[in-house]
C-alpha cells in the first residue's frame, strides 16, 4: 500500500490500521496527533481505523515554540 | 496560596508563562524554564520526524505532569489552518488549552484580528480554552471576550522585537474595561518590561525570545521570575501618584 505521510510518498506499507502503521514507523502514539485525509483521528480509534491505498496522513508532535 | 491566578477553574502557580523556542538545545530549554519558575510552557505543533526514530522529543525534557503545556498555532495565516492546528494540538496533548495565533503579516507578525475573532468563537464553542494573541486594541479585546476567549493576550510589541511595552495606555484601558484575565504576550525585551506590565495590573506575562535570546538565558529566566513577582507586588501595594513638583520627605519643622 502507498501512503503519503508528512508530504512524503511511502511505498510498501504493510500496516492495515493506524495503530499498526505507527508501530511500523516506530512512533509512540502517546505524544503525536494524526490526521488522515484532513480528519483528526482520536487516539482511542487508532486500533480500529483502517488505512487505504492513497490516504494522506499528517503525523505531528510538539516542538519548541513561543 | 493567595494571589493565585485562576482561569476557567485552572490554578496557575506562576504569573510568568514561557515559550520553548529558539534555545540552543532541549537541555538549555529545560534549565531556563526551571529557573523561570513558570508552570505554563508554550509549544508549537509540527510534523514528526518519521525517518529518524532516535530524534529526541521536547516532552522528554519538559514533563507535562510538572508543567501546563500550552500549544500554539504559530505559523497559521488563515482561520482554517488555525482550527486545524488547534484540533491536532488537542489530540496530541492532554488539555483543551490553546494559544491562538492567526497571523496577518509576515514582517510584523501582527495578528489578523478578523480571522482571530472568528477562530476564537469557533474553538470556544468546541470546548477549547482559548488564549488569543491579539493587538493592544481595547475594542478587539472586548470582542474576543464576547466571543468566548478564556483570557485576552495583547502584544507588548512585535514578536521577538524586544521593544517592551509600546503602549501602556492602551493596555491600561484594556485592563480597565475587560473583566477577563489579561496576559501580555510578545515583545518583551528585559526584566523591567515585565515589571511594567505587571505594575499596570496585567495578570501574567508570556515571553520566549527575551529569555532564549539572552546571552545567559538561565540568568535572564531568573531575572524574569523576580520581575513578575516585583511588578505584581508593586501593583498590589499601590504606587504613589505622579506629580510634577517635589514633596519633601524630611520634616520642615526643626530646620535651623
Amino acid at each position: 500500500m502507498r501512503l503519503k505521510i508528512n508530504g512524503e510518498i511511502k511505498k510498501n506499507i504493510l500496516a492495515a490500521t493506524l495503530k499498526e502503521l505507527l508501530e511500523e514507523l516506530g512512533i509512540t502514539p502517546g505524544r503525536v496527533a494524526v490526521e488522515v485525509n484532513m480528519q483528526v483521528i482520536k487516539k482511542t480509534d487508532y486500533a480500529s481505523f483502517r488505512l487505504y491505498d492513497g490516504d494522506v496522513l499528517e503525523i505531528v508532535n510538539f516542538v519548541g515554540g513561543g | 496560596m493567595e494571589d493565585m491566578l485562576i482561569i476557567k477553574g485552572i490554578e496557575f502557580r506562576s504569573r510568568l508563562w514561557v515559550g520553548t523556542g529558539k534555545y540552543k538545545d532541549f537541555e538549555q530549554t529545560a534549565r531556563a524554564i526551571e529557573a523561570s519558575g513558570a508552570d505554563v510552557v508554550t509549544v508549537a505543533v509540527r510534523r514528526t520526524n518519521i525517518t529518524d526514530r532516535k530524534s529526541s522529543n521536547l516532552l522528554d525534557y519538559i514533563d507535562p505532569k510538572k508543567y501546563k503545556i500550552l500549544p500554539n498555532t504559530a505559523g497559521c495565516y488563515t482561520v482554517a489552518d488555525a482550527l486545524r492546528y488547534s484540533r491536532l494540538a488537542r489530540e496530541a496533548g492532554v488539555s483543551d488549552l490553546i494559544k491562538l495565533e492567526v497571523i496577518g503579516d509576515e514582517k510584523t507578525l501582527f495578528p489578523d484580528v478578523i480571522g482571530l475573532l472568528e477562530a476564537t468563537g469557533i474553538l470556544a464553542k468546541e470546548g477549547f480554552i482559548v488564549f488569543p494573541y491579539t493587538n493592544d486594541d481595547p475594542v478587539m479585546a472586548r470582542r474576543l471576550a464576547d466571543a468566548g476567549a478564556a483570557a485576552v493576550m495583547p502584544l507588548a510589541a512585535p514578536i521577538g522585537s524586544g521593544l517592551g511595552i509600546r503602549n501602556p495606555y492602551n493596555l491600561k484601558i484594556i485592563l480597565d474595561t475587560i473583566k477577563l484575565p489579561i496576559i501580555v504576550d510578545a515583545g518583551v525585551g528585559t526584566a523591567s518590561d515585565v515589571a511594567i506590565a505587571m505594575e499596570l495590573g496585567c495578570d501574567a506575562v508570556l515571553l520566549n525570545t527575551a529569555i532564549a535570546g539572552a546571552k545567559d538565558p538561565i540568568a535572564m529566566a531568573e531575572a524574569m521570575k523576580h520581575a513578575v513577582l516585583a511588578g505584581r507586588l508593586a501593583y498590589k501595594a499601590g504606587r504613589i501618584p505622579r506629580k510634577l513638583y517635589a514633596t519633601a520627605s524630611s520634616p520642615i519643622e526643626g530646620i535651623l
